[in-house]
């Protein structure tokens, strides 16, 4: 449920094309915002009926919830479930799918109504949709899940956190497929706190499709995103035995904190757990660093990427032309914040299983501290075919925290 | 406004609700909302505020509760609306 494309085949054509899903929008003018541009995932009412039941869309007004379920069930299809109200309890498989914040949109009905002493007008439909875990809740209900059921937040770490997190589980033998993933709402309520700390960008109004600049010298802030991604893991022993398509194995991961010291604060890393992060991931996949064909790092256009560049040269003890490829889904889909790892773990997984990388867009102007580092060849700007074995994904978010992923080719 | 009216209205107000179709299409003074016509409880607050808009009245928590079959519903309207 990305941007510029809406279910696995869209968005597998949009990655490979390198399309932006970034739009102009008049309400962000409006409100005067300095940014006026964003990625929203494009959903006809008719296409919501295909995901909920019009009892559900009743008061609905939660694109978070929206897009969680339907990145949700396509996965579970994908995945070779059926969705049927009706089904047995599933003792074996439960969720964790991840938010910033809930049905934003709902939550500011509420506040209207309750400010307009009409508490008793909210009905039934705000709670559900207003609070954290209201995705899990939903999803965990439409597909019938019994195991764990649960939501994550930890910024815009909150998708890659939450993959590990139902990886670890299935790993300590508490489930035996976990459906993983996290949303965020596409709203101006949202994206503006963002706007007022001035790391979005105001200078590609008149070219939304030019903002989202990853790596570039003339990267001017991140341009807001929203939307879903959603992905089943499976022990591989399942999987097998279901003859489930396989997108990826999950080698291992980590999980940690830059504890806001050593340079890191509420809104910057700490360059040392960053490092500590990846190098803990490659420990825990037991690859080595020289195994990694591609990296789907963070980077969101602001001025920290050249530091994260330069985290991953030194975690990986790789530079120059010995860098892996590397891209950034943001320059296609902006920053879809607490959604972001998902969605990026879902293009990083399509690009293993068919062996491409996709496109960086928007940095012919390779930042010179990225080109200090790394070799230009390892930041493509077309896609280009290739043997990928490993890639490894990374997320970091505010409160200092980090996740990064190992991903590997699954040999038949 | 006659108990046959009320019905009629009410049969538009509950259907999005309902999980029963055979209930509901049976509908009548004696249908209970959460027996014949499996509407979940949480949803009853729901109807109630449509009840409420569709019939220009307020009801009160004490009523509120009472809401639980057609019957009781419509008392509760005629009470409402003839105050």
């Amino acid at each position: 449920m990305a941007p510029n494309g809406v279910g696995l085949p869209a968005f597998t054509n949009a990655i490979k094309t390198g399309t932006s899903g970034i739009t102009y929008h008049q309400n962000l003018k409006e409100k005067g915002f300095s940014c006026c541009i964003g990625g929203i995932p494009e959903v006809s009412e008719e296409k919501k009926l295909e995901y909920l039941t019009t009892l559900q869309l009743r008061g609905f007004n939660s694109t978070s919830i929206l897009y969680g379920c339907m990145a949700g069930i396509d996965a579970w299809k994908d995945a070779g479930f059926s969705v049927d109200e009706n089904s047995k309890l599933d003792y074996d498989s439960g969720l964790i799918f991840g938010t910033g914040t809930s049905g934003i949109e709902k939550f500011r009905e509420a506040i209207y109504k309750i400010d307009a002493q009409q508490v008793r007008r909210l009905g039934s439909t705000s709670v559900v949709q207003t609070m954290a875990s209201g995705i899990s809740a939903y999803l965990g209900g439409i597909l019938g899940l019994g195991n764990q059921v649960t939501t994550n937040s930890s910024a815009c770490t909150t998708g890659t956190e939450a993959l590990l997190l139902g990886f670890e589980r299935i790993k300590n033998g508490k489930a035996k497929r976990m459906l993983v993933g996290s949303s965020s709402d596409s709203s101006l309520y949202t994206w503006g706190g963002f706007d007022a700390m001035r790391v979005m960008s105001y200078k590609h109004n008149e070219t939304p499709e030019k903002g989202s600049r990853p790596m570039s010298a003339s990267a001017a802030g991140f341009v807001p995103g929203s939307g879903a991604g959603a992905l089943v893991l499976e022990s591989l022993e399942s999987a097998l035995e279901r003859k489930a398509t396989i997108y990826a194995e999950v080698l291992g991961g980590n999980i940690n904190s830059g504890g806001q010291r050593n340079g890191g604060s509420l809104t910057a890393p700490n360059a040392e757990a960053v490092q500590k992060c990846i190098t803990d991931a490659i420990l825990d996949a037991t690859i080595s660093p020289t195994d990694i064909d591609v990296i789907n790092g963070h980077l969101t256009a602001t001025s920290k990427d050249s530091l994260e560049i330069e985290n991953w040269t030194k975690a990986l003890q790789r530079k120059g032309v010995n860098f892996p490829y590397i891209n950034s889904l943001k320059s296609m889909v902006g920053h879809c914040l607490a959604a972001s790892g998902a969605i990026e773990a879902v293009a990083s997984v399509i690009q293993v299983k068919e062996q491409f990388v996709f496109p960086n867009l928007n940095c012919e102007d390779v930042h010179p501290e990225v080109l200090a580092l790394i070799s230009a060849d390892k930041i493509p700007t077309k896609m280009i075919r290739k043997n990928i074995t490993i890639l490894a994904k990374a997320s970091f978010g505010f409160g200092d925290v980090n996740a990064c992923v190992i991903f590997k080719k699954h040999e038949h | 406004m006659t108990k046959e009216a009320i019905i009629e209205e009410l049969r538009t107000i509950v259907k999005p609700y309902i999980q029963n179709e055979e209930g509901f299409k049976n509908l009548n003074e004696n249908t209970d909302f959460i027996n014949d016509l499996e509407i979940n409880s949480a949803n009853l607050v729901d109807i109630i505020l449509d009840v409420e808009d569709e019939f220009k009245i307020e009801i009160d928590n004490d009523s509120m509760e009472k809401m639980l079959s057609v019957k009781a519903t419509i008392e509760v309207i005629q009470t409402k609306m003839n105050a």
